[in-house]
């Protein structure tokens, strides 16, 4: 059957384009991680200068670039509180949106505005607000909202996927069944909507980690990883900031991993359950 | 206990949509509040004067030939970009989803395009430096070649490379809506074109295209707020070169001129909600999700 098959016209040209798109999105980056590999030599090109880890010891314990480790450190702590914030209200708007309460056009529209609002204009709308009150606003406060109003789009859209395609009748069921409003929830609607909830953690987390317009303005006194890499961009690029891009592009790939590995496990048990109830019937409805 | 219970199911949904709506308030609609007051302060050129309202800044706004220039310029790149984003988003998800024929292939290239959209922004684009630049890779090939005697100039800290850095990220933000929509076309509309002897021209212009426009419309949302607010590689490629909105807006808080940078942002804050409310107008967004 599959010897009869004969590629569709176009087939390779798109199958070109695909894969060069692949290698313009990846190699730039492939290339700084080989680049970071490089010796006390400042070189931002090829030739590599040598082969060693001196730009990964400097960053890990900086001699005469600045300290990353503590706005890693930042940027961490934010993305944990970020994305955990992201994903209980997102959850929660995915609930109230189920049924049509007053206003929730206007809200949907809010959620969708604050997607497309230029991020600068929330940053220092945020951070001139905080001043005009006679507070400076820092990385736990004011960066804190700026993030959520960028996280919280990406969440509550994906809730509202999530639960559009929830069948009511399963929390129905479940209530026929005398299970009460908060077991329904805990039993039937958290576990079906799981591996979304996930997919919002990633959004949320990672979106925080990595974000530079919407913090510029409202960092404060101390910087977020993105806002120091671009500080020390400026004022002097060395191949340490190879080192740390190959270093935190890692990590995010190392978070992505993990949030797909849980999704797809989820999965896996579910449909393997499925698959044992099944053959259970089966094999009482033989006997 | 039961009174509260009470209260809880009488009030569900208000409780749910609040944290929401608190934080929009705060964080959305705050900030913008704000922006629309300092932008009516006066600026006496060296600072702000808090309570003395003016339309100043926006009549200055509007005066200067620079604004145009500035608009021009952003809506130019806008163009260029969104007609390069949505021809390649265009075939990177066709042949995602009509080319390719397993599904677990389909996802696996699909994530594969998606995945940077969550690595950083700002090492995306410093990873353009050692292709681009002086001594960079293109310009050492190009003289290896013999294309040129001295480096191409024009490859880093340019409007070349702030493209470069934007197709190369904003893509995914077409072809992602585009494959949604996509997957989702009933192949029995392909067969019965088929078989009413339709060209494969005739069906990509009158079946597919068609099917495709709620992911174009979200598609280009996507692209025109992205280009709009861009601030990351305007800040580090395009080397001052480049005279969009964001640019001169990112240079005027820079030198702390917050009122007329308020009145900017809020023109182009105008400007992305008009170009999105009309695409709005023709699709709608909500029943995509």
């Amino acid at each position: 059957m599959e010897t009869e098959y004969r590629r569709a016209p176009g087939y390779w040209p798109r199958a070109a384009i695909f894969y060069l798109y692949l290698l313009f999105l990846y190699g730039p980056i492939v290339i700084i991680v080989i680049l970071s590999f490089q010796d006390d030599g400042a070189s931002l090109s090829f030739p590599m200068q040598g082969f060693s880890l001196f730009w990964f010891k400097e960053v890990i314990d900086p001699s005469y670039i600045g300290d990353f480790r503590w706005p890693f450190g930042r940027s961490l702590i934010l993305g944990l509180i970020v994305m955990v914030l992201t994903m209980g209200i997102s959850f929660l708007a995915g609930l109230a949106f189920r049924k049509n309460f007053i206003g929730n056009i206007v809200v949907f529209y809010l959620v969708v505005a604050s997607l497309i609002c230029p991020s600068i204009l929330i940053s220092l709308g945020i951070g001139l607000g905080f001043s005009n009150l006679g507070m400076t606003s820092q990385w736990w406060s004011g960066a804190l909202g700026a993030h959520l109003s960028w996280t919280l789009p990406f969440g509550v859209l994906i809730m509202l996927a999530v639960f559009s395609r929830l069948d009511p009748r399963l929390e129905e069921a479940a209530r026929d069944q005398g299970a009460t409003q908060w077991q329904a929830l805990r039993y039937v609607i958290v576990p079906i909507t799981l591996p979304g909830l996930i997919g919002v953690a990633l959004f949320g987390f990672t979106l925080s980690y990595d974000e530079f317009p919407r913090t510029s303005s409202v960092a404060g006194e101390f910087n977020t990883l993105p806002v120091e890499l671009v500080n020390t961009l400026t004022l002097a690029a060395t191949p340490a900031i190879y080192a740390i891009g190959t270093m935190t592009t890692v990590f995010s790939l190392v978070v992505i991993f993990v949030s797909f590995l849980a999704v797809y496990i989820i999965q896996k048990r579910r449909t393997g359950a499925g698959f044992n109830i099944a053959k259970k019937a089966e094999k009482a409805s033989e006997g | 206990m039961a009174a509260i219970n009470a209260i809880f199911s009488r009030y569900a949904t208000a409780l749910q949509i609040s944290p929401l709506l608190i934080t929009l308030l705060f964080f959305l609609i705050g900030p913008v509040i704000v922006i629309v007051i300092i932008s009516l302060w006066n600026f006496n050129g060296f600072m702000m004067v808090e309570g003395d309202w003016t339309f100043s800044n926006y009549i200055k706004l509007f005066s200067k030939n620079l604004t145009l220039d500035n608009y021009l310029q952003t809506l130019k790149m806008l163009a260029i970009t969104l007609a390069i984003t949505t021809v390649l988003g265009f075939t990177l998800a066709y042949f995602l989803v009509f080319d390719l024929i397993q599904l677990r292939t389909k996802l696996l290239l699909f994530l594969l395009c998606v995945v940077p959209f969550w690595t950083s922004g700002v090492i995306r684009m410093v990873a353009w430096l050692p292709f681009l630049g002086k001594e960079g890779i293109i310009n050492q090939a190009v003289m290896a070649v013999g294309i040129s005697d001295t480096p191409l100039e024009f490859l880093l800290f340019s409007e070349f490379a702030v493209f470069l850095s934007y197709i190369q990220i904003f893509t995914l933000f077409m072809m992602a809506p585009l494959f949604n929509v996509m997957a989702r076309i009933n192949r029995d509309l392909i067969e019965a074109a088929k078989d009413n002897g339709a060209s494969g021209l005739q069906i990509l212009m009158h079946v597919i295209i068609p099917l495709c426009k709620p992911g174009l419309a979200i598609g280009a949302i996507f692209v025109t707020a992205l280009v709009a607010s861009d601030f990351t590689a305007i800040r580090i490629l395009s080397g001052a070169q480049v005279g969009t909105v964001m640019a001169s807006m990112s240079n005027q808080i820079y030198n702390v001129q917050y009122p007329p940078a308020s009145a900017s942002a809020i023109v182009l804050l105008l400007a992305v909600l008009l170009i999105v409310g009309m695409i709005m107008r023709l699709v709608d967004v909500r029943k995509q999700l």
